[in-house]
């Protein structure tokens, strides 16, 4: 990791009387994930757009790579790698042609057949596009985005419409991404992408960036209730739990335990309380706060309304 | 500058003749319906009567040029539309390709169809229409290509502003196909009362016509000098317009 190879800063766009995005301001590291996240219609297409050089935001500054993305379009367009949201291609291209094209467009290209190989789509090499299933058209977008062995990639709402397991198999194929050392811009209003994928978050609503910061960050930052889940048949139980300094609630329901409390030491309190009046426990669980209660924290909303 | 050009060119027609009605309906059944019209009328026609034989030998091929133009045109819009209506614009927008290019490799599409069934034509009608083929067939495919490209550019700016694939093809058939019937072809411009005359002045298709009739008579490519230097101005015009115009989404 080295410096910043994005740079926002102050960005606005409107669009009619619409404010799309203002003031928005964040930096991407070399080598890392870096997630743009909120719900739709919050600005995240628009903001990656004035990055990519597709939309030229009304005020303020952006830098990638060093290049200003609307004077030097065409010299960066070489350099990153795009995938859109709702993109479509020809109906009729075959799988093979489309990154042929794409092949043909930029000065440095990496192997076609091995792109396509790795992202497990040999087999349809002589498939028309209109015949690929969602996580097909995806890789071969991410195929794509990937041809000129791009130094940034740029992924929006990658995974949308996808079932779980493609889902899952495509956060694979961006981990391999950042393996490879390029830097991933990304966008999505799946906490749990992010959650699991990104290295940085940006938390946008409404236009405006309202939290900035690693995923574990964060939900030390804004979420440090923790609960534990336990059952015991113990009689005492109770009123043993109940003394735990950090314990802020204790409910129970029969020999179910729920109990709520703030901070890093909470967990070991409890388990430490548990061992030292040698209460036998048949269950034990802990939930932990995610982005998604982040979201809700910050905004008072979740993220799916 | 026009990096793909050449790819793009020949990707697309390979894509337009996978469309279930890509090869036959631009090419075959114009071709067909040449021949089964010859079929019927060859055999019939009062071939001296001068009116009839005269629209023959000279109207009925710069016609039958015109239409496949025009159908050409209407095809690129409609294209040009549906690809920005299905976002495949936008993601193509995303790489190093310009709108020139794409909007050249179509127009190419476009032309080559077009000689291909003018050739396919030319071969159809001499063996089924008693009219003297000693045409110079390559200076009319030379006027043919100008009088297309020129055409093509007022569809590349029809192309560029259409608001969405629905309206592409009415758009472009209510802009075009008026122009038929001042073009020359079936009125004579100079028996159109003065205002009309005027209109017929300033429509593109007027000079291609005149351009197509000439060559396919035999005139001298100096006669019609004029002709060529108003169908490259539209080109140029309407060039320019849609670079500025062009919408990707």
């Amino acid at each position: 990791m080295s410096g910043p190879v994005i740079e926002v800063s102050g960005i606005r766009k409107t669009y009619g009387a619409t404010v799309a995005v203002s003031e928005v301001s964040f930096q991407v590291s070399e080598g890392e994930i870096f997630g743009l996240i909120g719900p739709n219609g919050a600005g995240k297409t628009t903001t990656m757009e004035c990055v990519e050089g597709v939309r030229r935001p009304d005020r303020g500054e952006i830098s990638i790579l060093g290049l200003n993305p609307f004077r030097d379009v065409y010299q960066l367009q070489n350099r990153i790698g795009v995938q859109l949201q709702q993109a479509q291609l020809q109906k009729r291209i075959k799988v093979w042609e489309a990154v042929d094209l794409w092949a043909s467009l930029y000065t440095k290209t990496v192997d076609a057949n091995r792109l396509l190989e790795q992202l497990g789509l040999s087999a349809k090499r002589n498939a028309w596009f209109l015949t690929l299933s969602g996580g097909q058209k995806q890789r071969l977008f991410i195929a794509l985005a990937l041809i000129n062995d791009p130094e940034v990639v740029f992924l929006d709402e990658l995974t949308t419409g996808l079932d779980p397991q493609s889902r899952r198999a495509i956060w694979e194929l961006v981990r391999g991404i950042r393996d490879r050392g390029k830097t991933v811009f990304m966008t999505t209003h799946l906490m749990e992408e992010a959650e699991r994928l990104c290295d940085r978050v940006a938390i946008i609503e409404h236009g405006k960036i309202i939290e900035i910061g690693t995923p574990g960050d964060l939900v030390r930052r804004h979420c440090p209730e923790r609960t534990v889940l336990l059952a015991t048949g113990n009689e005492m139980a109770e009123e043993r739990l109940r003394s735990i300094p950090s314990a802020e609630s204790v409910t129970r329901r029969d020999s179910q335990y729920t109990l709520q409390g703030k901070g890093e030491d909470f967990v070991t309190e409890v388990i430490h309380c548990l061992s030292e009046n040698q209460i036998r426990v048949t269950d034990f669980r802990t939930v932990l706060p995610n982005l998604e209660d982040v979201f809700l924290k910050l905004t008072g909303r979740s993220i799916r309304d | 500058m026009f990096r793909g050009l050449w790819k793009l060119t020949w990707l697309e027609i390979k894509i337009f003749l996978r469309e279930p009605m890509g090869a036959f309906g631009s090419i075959l059944l114009p071709v067909l319906a040449f021949i089964g019209v010859g079929r019927f009328m060859g055999r019939k026609l009062p071939l001296n009567s001068s009116p009839v034989a005269g629209f023959l030998r000279v109207g009925l091929p710069v016609f039958a040029s015109i239409m496949i133009a025009l159908s050409g045109v209407l095809s690129l819009v409609t294209i040009i539309s549906i690809y920005r209506e299905g976002g495949i614009l936008r993601r193509l927008r995303a790489t190093p390709l310009r709108p020139q290019t794409i909007l050249t490799a179509h127009v190419l599409v476009k032309l080559t169809l077009t000689l291909v069934t003018m050739a396919l034509m030319v071969l159809a009608g001499k063996r089924y229409y008693p009219i003297n083929l000693n045409v110079p067939v390559f200076g009319f495919a030379l006027a043919l290509l100008i009088s297309t490209w020129s055409i093509l550019s007022i569809g590349f700016l029809i192309a560029s502003i259409v608001p969405t694939a629905r309206f592409a093809q009415p758009i472009g058939a209510a802009i075009l196909y008026p122009m038929l019937a001042l073009c020359g072809l079936f009125v004579p411009l100079d028996t159109l009362p003065p205002v009309l005359h005027a209109v017929a002045r300033a429509l593109p298709l007027t000079y291609a016509v005149s351009l197509l009739q000439g060559i396919w008579k035999g005139d001298a490519w100096s006669a019609h000098m004029g002709d060529v230097a108003a169908l490259v101005l539209v080109f140029l015009i309407c060039t320019a317009l849609s670079a500025k115009v062009f919408r990707w989404e």
